[in-house]
């Protein structure tokens, strides 16, 4: 790795400021590294010349002293925000060839701001997955490895290619998007910050639709600061989203004081259950007595119905996708297989466009929302929702932030059997992420120590709505104190 | 009070019907997008990526649409539901864009309300309205440019809907055709629909059973489609209830299905049987948060609401002596009633009301004229009234008077004036003019005072042709009648 | 309760999605385990509970009535697989 794509984007601003580097250096830089390491597939789609282009702007405005807050910043894409002239699938074969002719909110909010974009980073197909294994084009692999193994690990997922491409170095800092801890999971498996702002935080305009009521874009980054400084550009009331929030953007950067003493870190009984990965525990315990150190009360606390929150999960989310999926029907754009009849055509189109995750999950969904079964499953699970939304109110009133582990486990290898033969192997990987998004709080997941495998291990910040500081701050004096080997 | 009886000779039955009605929003711009809802435009010119379906792509929901609906939920005398929310309707077609609509159903936007529809025989009957809600259109297909191809042009998906619910309360053909109209008034009065059933912006759905007559069971409803003229929605009641009526007196059972009418044969055919019917997984539009509408909105949309066909009338015949029957023809449209006031202003409204309905009408119909594009004004219309009031014209020369201003458009008085039409009050003139008739015609006199009473009228008639028709009739009466004796 | 083959095969026509008949029994076993699990839901009280639909506390903002869209027709049409003329084009739709 190159010493530019080292530098942090607080870094990276200070070097463009001082003209120690140029942005067509940084980018540059970035280019090879990406070239360097195809292998891992983090990207779906390079678009290095468009990066460069927009690299020479920023020079320019450097040279001019108009240079916008994040000017010549080189970032990937998840490849399920669209970007006006630049293929957009979701990592769905349904999608093949789409190119939107308009740009999502957030990458607008970034470009306005004056990154470069280097691509767009694969993940699971429309976002559904753990391990980015369902892209359509092949799962991003992890840059970790295991101590004395070659075998390939999973990225984590659905944002697997966000993250690896961070945690390798081949962009400064990429978008992602959390229905059910797709941010804040590969993270934690790559090793590097990601955060999920609150519901509403960031526009979804222009996002490619899987669980809308869940699904929430946040950046994934080299650390705390940077998580803070993406955020200050990719928030903001959007009219074109009516589930974005009026709220006011603060400037995330000022809440890290490295001050929390007095701050009250709520640790959930419910989060250590039975089973629970020794190192998983071990790293939990570790952030206390740090976070303790630093003059934070620990308090236990009870979230009673968070073992409810993934099957509420797979009840909503599926639920909601079946829908967001039925306009991918082959009329308009992407993938077209013909049939003889139009109903012919929708099912050869669906059939061979979607993959097997998707397909299961948008049968699920349909099948929870069909005549008879509606209150059963959707409205019994929209219920429970509401109860695991109203512990974490009954819990904030005892806390200002909670703490827990961010996954059960470190990465595990591609192609792992047991996730392979039963789905819900695969879904349990979300158990401690899920309930966040049914509650629409934001969290963030840091990298918190090694497994004895010596691969990664997240610890996760669980704020107040709309109060995104006071984890950024927690997270911030968590990571100064964490050694953390992969870095 | 309609009794329908479809009698055979194996029994009475009655018809137990009712109406779901699309009606398109008036607004400049569609109900989840900024896209136009212009008619007429080239295909898919008036598309946003919202209405394509495109991914990635949001509702907003259109300001102006939920104000005609509030607007319309008052004039349906319904209760306006201050929390309402939206919700999904899943179906695949090509087009519908997304896949699904976006509507409201456990939660519309008004609720229960009446409608009071006129029938023939002078009563008033209310028809319960169950709600109404809001929703989008869907595009069109075109089936006629390719044997083996459609077409599919979007701009219409996406236009705002107002569906209105009717209770199954029409008993009859004609109670449906009443409250259409009476619908269609109360829509245009309001500005929130034009309500053209022939250019599908007003399209209605027909639910029809039948029982025996003077039960109160409920039996196996069909549903017919947007049949697209009030004509036709009458007959499809009438055809498809006799259909139900003839299956049950067969020994047969009603199939729940969708029909179609075909307005070529005034029958109804399958179109969809049960078993394929749509299961539409409706849930609520995570897209969209729930609307809430204020006490103080709701007040000044009130204030904003104008008198409606209903209270016009009543007005017009308490406050201006019109009958019942001319107060509901002129009520029915706003257009004419507004042009009825300015004519009635400060006139005799009752025989502004006669003329309005005989010979202005008429004259519109001769001329195959909308009411704005009258040669006749309002204005002038009142003033001919006066005239004849004021005893300046007699009745006979206000038709003369008329014609000329239908083909002018000129003013009574003025022609009055040019033609020297004027009638004669003058006692002594018209006396000159009796005495000239009596002593050119001095047969008839014999024969009058001989006993033939019947040629009185005769008398009359010469005086009034020799006063070239300016003669005043009530004095040419009496001065007659002194002089025969 | 657990799925019968002919709730799979109408499931799959609903969301328009094709099964190869030697799936199905696979794809039945899949839903039916999925089921289950989820039914766990049911060991919760949720008498007088009120569903949540969705997080946001706020209401809903609406759009000024003017037109800001459209005459755009290249750009809505680019990605069709099949246009002409100016409209979509799809196989023949019979009811
Ligand atoms: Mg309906
Ligand atoms: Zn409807």
């Amino acid at each position: 790795m190159s010493e530019l794509t080292k530098l942090t984007i607080a870094k990276a601003k200070e070097g463009l400021k001082k003209k120690e580097f140029s942005a067509v250096e940084l980018t540059e830089a970035y280019i090879k590294e990406m070239e360097n390491k195809r292998g891992l597939n983090a990207y779906v789609l390079e678009t290095p010349e468009i990066a460069l282009e927009q690299a020479k702007v920023s020079d320019k405005k450097y040279a001019a002293g108009t240079a916008g807050f994040l000017q010549g910043i080189p970032m990937g894409i998840k490849d399920l925000f669209c970007t006006k002239g630049i293929r957009t699938t979701a990592c769905s074969h349904i999608l093949d060839g789409f190119v939107p002719p308009y740009e999502s909110t957030v990458t607008q909010k970034l470009l306005d701001a004056g990154i470069s974009v280097l691509g767009k980073l694969n993940m699971d197909e429309f976002a559904m997955g753990g391990s980015n294994e369902t892209s359509y084009y092949g799962p991003a692999v992890n840059p970790m490895k295991a101590k004395n193994s070659s075998e390939n690990l999973v990225a984590g997922g659905s944002s697997g290619g966000s993250a690896a491409a961070v945690a390798a170095g081949m962009c400064a800092a990429a978008t992602g998007t959390d229905t059910g801890g797709s941010i804040r999971q590969p993270s934690a498996f790559c090793g590097v910050t990601g955060i999920k702002p609150t519901y509403g935080r960031c526009s979804r305009y222009g996002i490619i639709a899987f669980a809308s009521s869940l699904d929430q874009a946040g950046p994934i980054a080299k650390d705390v600061r940077d998580c803070a400084l993406l955020l200050n550009s990719m928030c903001g009331y959007d009219a074109k989203d009516s589930t974005s929030a009026p709220v006011e953007v603060p400037d995330f950067e000022k809440f890290l004081t490295g001050d929390i003493r007095g701050l009250r870190i709520g640790v959930p009984a419910e989060f250590r259950p039975e089973g629970l990965n020794s190192e998983a525990a071990a790293c939990w315990d570790n952030g206390m007595a740090l976070l303790k150190e630093h003059g934070a009360e620990i308090v236990p606390i009870s979230l009673p119905h968070t073992k409810y929150a993934l099957a509420v999960y797979y009840i909503i989310a599926p639920a909601e996708a079946s829908s967001n999926l039925a306009r991918y029907d082959g009329i308009r754009y992407g993938l077209r297989v013909p049939g003889k009849h139009l109903d012919d055509l929708y099912i050869n189109t669906r059939s061979e466009g979607f993959g097997n995750e998707v397909k299961r999950r948008v049968m699920i969904g349909t099948y929870v929302l069909s005549a008879g079964y509606y209150d059963a499953y959707y409205l019994k699970a929209q219920k429970v929702r509401r109860l695991i939304h109203n512990d974490f109110e009954e819990a904030f009133k005892k806390c200002d932030v909670i703490l827990t582990p961010t996954s059960p486990t470190d990465a595990f290898p591609i192609g792992d059997k047991s996730m392979r033969e039963n789905p819900i192997n695969m879904w349990l990987n979300d158990v401690f992420t899920v309930s966040v998004n049914l509650a629409g709080l934001p969290a963030i997941s840091i990298p918190a120590g090694l497994s004895s495998r010596g691969l990664p291990l997240g610890l996760q910040f669980i704020g107040r709505a709309f109060d995104e500081g006071t984890i950024l701050k927690a997270a911030h004096v968590l990571e100064k104190d964490i050694n953390f080997a992969g870095k | 009070m309609t009794d329908f009886i479809i009698e055979t000779p194996k029994g009475k039955w009655e018809i137990v019907c009712g109406l779901e009605i699309h009606c398109q929003i008036i607004s400049e711009s569609k109900i989840y997008s900024g896209a136009s809802t212009e008619f007429g435009a080239d295909p898919n010119e008036h598309v946003s990526f919202v209405d394509a379906g495109m991914p990635g792509m949001l509702p907003t929901l259109n300001k102006a649409c939920v104000h005609q609906a509030v607007k319309t939920g008052i004039g349906l005398r319904a209760k306006i539901n201050k929390y309402s929310n939206f919700a999904r309707k899943n179906y695949f077609y090509a087009d519908l864009p997304q896949g699904y609509q976006i509507t409201q159903f456990k939660y519309p936007i008004v609720g229960e309300g009446e409608v009071l529809i006129d029938l023939p025989d002078g009563s008033v009957k209310s028809i319960g309205i169950e709600r109404m809600h809001i929703e989008q259109d869907a595009g069109k297909s075109i089936h006629d440019i390719d044997p083996k191809k459609s077409f599919i042009d979007l701009n219409r998906a996406g236009v705002g809907l107002m569906e209105i619910v009717t209770k199954p309360d029409f008993r009859a053909p004609e109670e449906a055709g009443a409250f259409l109209k009476k619908l269609r008034s109360i829509l245009r009065y309001l500005g929130t629909c034009d309500g053209n059933m022939d250019e599908g912006s007003m399209r209605c759905d027909v639910n029809v059973s039948v029982r025996p007559y003077g039960s109160d069971e409920l039996r196996t409803r069909c549903e017919m489609k947007n049949v697209n003229s009030i004509k036709f929605v009458m007959q499809a009641i009438e055809n498809e209830a006799r259909r139900h009526v003839g299956v049950y007196e067969n020994g047969g059972e009603v199939v729940q299905e969708t029909r179609q009418f075909d307005p070529s044969t005034g029958q109804t055919k399958v179109m969809r049987k049960k078993e394929f019917a749509h299961d539409y997984r409706y849930f609520p539009e995570p897209d969209l948060a729930p609307l809430v509408l204020s006490d103080d909105y709701l007040e000044q949309v009130r204030k904003e609401i104008p008198e409606l066909p209903d209270e016009k009338k009543e007005r017009f015949v308490s406050k201006l002596g019109l009958t019942p029957y001319d107060a509901i023809v002129i009520c029915e449209n706003k257009e004419t009633a507004d042009f009825f006031e300015k004519a009635a202003k400060g006139h005799d409204a009752k025989k502004v009301a006669n003329w309005l309905m005989g010979d202005f009408f008429a004259m519109l119909n001769e001329k195959k004229l909308d009411l704005k594009d009258s040669p006749v004004s309002a204005e002038n219309l009142g003033k001919l009234v006066e005239l004849v009031s004021q005893n300046v014209i007699n009745g006979k020369t206000a038709k003369d008077v008329f014609a000329l201003m239908a083909e002018t458009g000129e003013s009574p008085e003025k022609i009055v004036e040019e033609k020297g039409l004027r009638q004669v009050t003058d006692s002594s003139a018209i006396e000159k003019v009796i005495d000239e008739v009596l002593t050119s015609f001095p047969e008839n006199v014999a024969a009058y005072k001989g006993g033939k009473q019947g040629l009185f009228g005769w008398f009359v008639g010469q005086v009034m042709k020799a006063s070239k028709g300016k003669a005043n009739p009530g004095i040419v009466n009496k001065l007659l009648r002194e002089k025969l004796g | 309760m657990a799925v019968d083959t002919e709730t799979v095969k109408r499931i799959a026509f609903l969301a328009r999605l094709k099964i190869e008949e030697d799936k199905i029994e696979e794809t039945k076993k899949e839903f039916n385990d999925i089921l289950e699990w989820v039914e766990q839901l049911n060991e919760v009280n949720t008498d007088n509970v009120e569903p949540l639909e969705s997080v946001n506390e706020f209401h809903l903002a609406l759009r000024d009535d003017v037109v800001s869209e459209g005459n755009q027709r290249d750009d809505v049409l680019c990605n069709a697989p099949d246009a002409e003329y100016g409209y979509f084009v799809v196989p023949k739709v019979v009811e």
